[in-house]
């Protein structure tokens, strides 16, 4: 039974969870109007952009440009090239805390995952400000005063939609990932000073 | 009781039925039952349970007509040019109407055939058939698109058909009349001599179903009218009704009518493929079309075929019957078991139905009452399962429910009548408004009928409609056929006159329907993928103009250096990539159509500028909210001026168009990888 719950268990689970980054999206942002039954669905992976249909990303452009928003190039967002990097990186920082089964180890992964999630989080909220204010002066639809940045968590109208931005599977997992590790630092330390009081 | 009284009481028993439906049509609103409007309200955002496609009759089209609602879903066209969206008006499309008597853009669409897999309906095709040129077309139906049209030699007049085997082997179709095979110039009261009716076996591709002349059989110079092919017990067989087998050639309203029987034809189609197989068929030189549209570009290819390959009965027993069917038959139906065979005398006071099993001992035991051109005639006692006595007057259509019964329109008492079909007693009957031909239920032609509606097809319409002058819509009318008496919950107007339709269960069509053309997929070899790639070329007089729609813009919306006596080609794409976002195209001075270019898919106007100055296009279809600015100018100068060929969109490609461009170049991309590792 000890095997199951030895902090080498604890932090690979915690590195599954962080691979399904790969498997799901992070960021859902939905569009709903009533000429798009169901609504738009934009989903942010850590490596792309897709959504509900498979032209999603041309189908907003095509609606966002009347209000000046610039397209959305999946190929010109760096993020998207270097963000899986980042994540394999981790996830072998990941295997080397479990090959060391340190405490210090897994507290670090802990902190330099936490780091990056909120910079994470951080970067993507600069995105949707730039997008959501820095629009088109010769836009066809100017509405004085008007800003169409979708929120970062939570619902908004803009104009005709009403906008949800909720985080998907791969976001959750991804933070679920972050509290288990340290689940395995706090377990390894645990350990550690039960095995002095037994020595 | 005296002479005089019995004569009397046979009168008031004729004129019964006569007399029953004039009651209940000084009556009709009564006749209407106090639910019907909840039986046929489909409430907003809610789906019909079915489809029915109508055919067009005179229009040359198809309908399509949701049930129980009646609400009109779409007009498909399919024989006739169509201004609206510019089919048979577009370079694509108008090598469709491709025919030996050259380019013929209307006809007469009578019998709707749903394709058909183990005897039901399978939703992937619509077939009917033009009446007046010969022409079977195929309907795609993740499209709802006319995909191909096929001519059919030597024919005149192809009424009989497209009638569909139980696997979508063949589509059987006979001619309505007779003429001299091969055409020749010869007196037309040589007709006995000269005069030879074809019925034709189109088989079409399981996969594809594209569509090929297999085999024709020459019959005798008779009129062939309807068919029905078995199912179940009695697959392999076609069944075709015949009239004037008086063989008159003039006033056949009288001298076609002569005879107390004509014939039903019956045709062992399993047997022709052996003598197929075997080579016992001439070949004889003719000239047809077939015309096919690619479904990558949409462009149609016309080719002519010159050769067709008959069997002749004489060199082919067993092969084709006939039996005797009461005077000028109609309608030839298949009940769901398929072993009953119905045929409607039309000018016959009585209705015989036939065994399967029963003709199939006849011919075991050769019960014949002689031949005709080498075609035996099976006795007509031997074959028959029974008679429908009296049913009504000028019987013509049955369609069949799950529980056995059958349906069939009285055109002269003008009503519906069901009817056991095992032991021949009437059931019930129901007045129509007016005089029905066709009706349909849906899967009524299957092994598995759905029995929860009948729709009769009017051909008088009268006073049931607000009036429009002296031409009405033709009506049709919606029966609740569930219980033991048929209701009458429905009455809604038509598109040109629908003569067969059928109707299937949505659910087979619904989950297959397109929602726009894949462009990595647009093979059209002047698709124009991506704004960046638009331009204008001159080839002599020829002006080729690459150009693209996407909300809310043409481009190029500027061209400049046409001239007078040009032929210019619009190629315009629809780039878009969503569901019901068509873009149109009107050319002012265009003397042929104006376009509807669907999402991905590339469509081609011709126009030839006859005057000069400066001519505004623009897209016909509210496609956004800026929809009135999807606008340009073309400038027309004189003939032989030196004005350059200039185009352009707000001067400059913005960034954003750039980008789209590499959006289709990226999708093109990984479609040839995807393919390409295929």
């Amino acid at each position: 039974m000890k095997i199951f719950t030895s902090a080498r268990i604890i932090m690979l689970l915690s590195l599954l969870c962080l691979g399904t980054v790969f498997l799901f999206p992070l960021w859902q942002i939905t569009l709903e109007a009533a000429q798009f039954p169901g609504g738009l669905q934009l989903h942010i992976w850590i490596n792309k952009i897709s959504g509900n249909e498979k032209n999603i990303v041309q189908n907003v452009n095509i609606l966002n440009h009347y209000i000046g928003m610039q397209a959305i190039h999946p190929d010109s967002i760096p993020e998207l090239k270097y963000f899986p990097i980042v994540t394999y990186i981790m996830l072998a920082l990941g295997a080397i805390a479990i090959w060391l089964n340190k405490a210090w180890a897994y507290l670090t992964w802990f902190i330099v995952m936490s780091i990056l999630g909120i910079l994470g989080i951080y970067d993507f909220y600069l995105w949707l400000y730039d997008y959501g204010h820095n629009l088109d002066p010769t836009a066809p639809i100017k509405i004085e005063g008007m800003t169409y940045m979708p929120p970062l968590f939570g619902e908004k109208d803009l104009l005709n939609f009403y906008v949800k931005s909720y985080p998907h599977w791969g976001g959750v997992m991804l933070g679920v990932s972050i509290i288990i590790s340290g689940l395995a630092f706090l377990k390894q330390r645990a350990s550690k000073s039960k095995r002095k009081f037994n020595a | 009781m005296d002479t005089k009284k019995m004569i009397n009481y046979g009168l008031w028993m004729l004129l019964l039925p006569v007399f029953m439906s004039s009651c209940e049509q000084k009556d009709t609103k009564k006749v209407i039952e106090g639910n019907a409007a909840q039986q046929v309200y489909v409430e907003p955002g809610e789906y019909d349970e079915f489809y029915a496609f109508m055919s067009g009759g005179f229009s040359g089209q198809i309908t399509a007509y949701g049930l129980p609602s009646g609400r009109l879903l779409r007009e498909i066209p399919v024989f006739s040019q169509y201004p609206e969206n510019g089919y048979g008006y577009s370079e694509e499309t108008k090598p469709m109407f491709n025919t030996s008597y050259g380019f013929v853009p209307w006809d007469d669409s009578h019998h709707i055939e749903l394709s058909q897999t183990k005897g039901e309906f399978d939703g992937r095709w619509l077939f009917v058939n033009g009446n007046n040129t010969p022409r079977i077309a195929r309907i795609d139906l993740t499209t709802f698109e006319t995909v191909e049209i096929l001519e059919i030699p030597d024919v005149a007049g192809l009424h009989c058909a497209p009638f569909i085997t139980e696997n979508s082997e063949y589509l059987v179709s006979g001619t309505r009349f007779s003429v001299p095979i091969p055409q020749k110039d010869v007196p037309i009261e040589t007709y006995k001599e000269n005069f030879k009716g074809l019925i034709n076996y189109v088989s079409v591709d399981p996969e594809h179903g594209h569509m090929e002349l297999a085999f024709q059989i020459e019959m005798p110079g008779f009129n062939y009218d309807l068919a029905r092919n078995g199912k179940a017990v009695s697959h392999g067989w076609s069944f075709l009704t015949t009239y004037n087998s008086e063989q008159a050639h003039s006033l056949l309203e009288v001298n076609a009518s002569q005879k107390d029987k004509d014939l039903m034809a019956i045709i062992n189609w399993k047997k022709a493929e052996q003598y197929m197989e075997e080579g016992r068929f001439t070949e004889r030189q003719t000239s047809y079309f077939h015309n096919l549209m690619d479904e990558s570009s949409g462009i149609v290819e016309s080719e002519e075929k010159t050769l067709t390959k008959i069997l002749n009965p004489k060199d082919c027993p067993d092969m084709v019957y006939f039996i005797p069917v009461p005077k000028s038959p109609h309608g030839c139906d298949v009940d769901p078991s398929g072993e009953y065979i119905v045929g409607n005398g039309k000018l016959s006071a009585d209705m015989s139905v036939y065994s399967f099993s029963k003709i199939q001992k006849a011919i075991e035991e050769e019960n014949f009452d002689g031949e005709i051109d080498g075609i035996p005639i099976i006795n007509y006692e031997a074959g028959l399962h029974g008679i429908l006595k009296k049913p009504g007057l000028g019987p013509l259509h049955t369609e069949f429910d799950d529980k056995g019964n059958a349906y069939t329109t009285f055109f002269i008492s003008s009503e519906v009548v069901k009817w056991d079909v095992e032991t021949k007693e009437i059931l019930d009957r129901h007045a129509t408004y007016y005089s029905p031909g066709h009706l349909v239920i849906p899967g009524g032609e299957t092994r598995k009928p759905d029995g929860k509606y009948l729709v009769a097809m009017n051909k008088i319409t009268k006073d049931r409609y607000l009036p429009t002058g002296p031409e009405l819509a033709h009506s049709a009318q919606l029966f609740d056929i569930s219980g033991d008496k048929m209701k009458l919950i429905l009455d809604f107007p038509t598109k040109g006159e629908p003569h067969y339709a059928q109707a299937i269960k949505a659910d087979k069509i619904m989950p297959n329907s397109k929602k726009f053309y894949n462009i990595e997929d647009n093979t059209h070899p002047h698709a124009t993928l991506g704004e960046g790639k638009t331009r204008v070329e001159r080839d002599g007089n020829d002006v080729h103009v690459y150009m693209t729609a996407m909300r809310s813009h043409l481009a190029p919306d500027n061209i400049e250096g046409f001239k007078v006596g040009d032929k210019v080609y619009f190629h315009l794409t629809n780039l878009e990539q969503d569901w019901d976002v068509p873009h149109g195209f009107a050319m002012q001075g265009a003397t042929n159509a104006e376009l509807l270019v669907m999402p991905g898919q590339t469509k081609t106007l011709l126009w030839e500028p006859k005057k000069v100055g400066v001519f505004a296009f623009y897209c016909t279809d509210f496609c956004s909210a800026l929809h009135q600015e999807m606008s340009g100018y073309a400038r027309v100068s004189p003939k032989g001026s030196d004005v350059k060929l200039k185009w352009g969109l707000n001067e400059e490609l913005r960034s954003g168009q750039q980008a789209a461009n590499e959006f289709y170049d990226q999708a093109r991309a990984n479609a040839n990888a995807t393919a390409s590792n295929n």
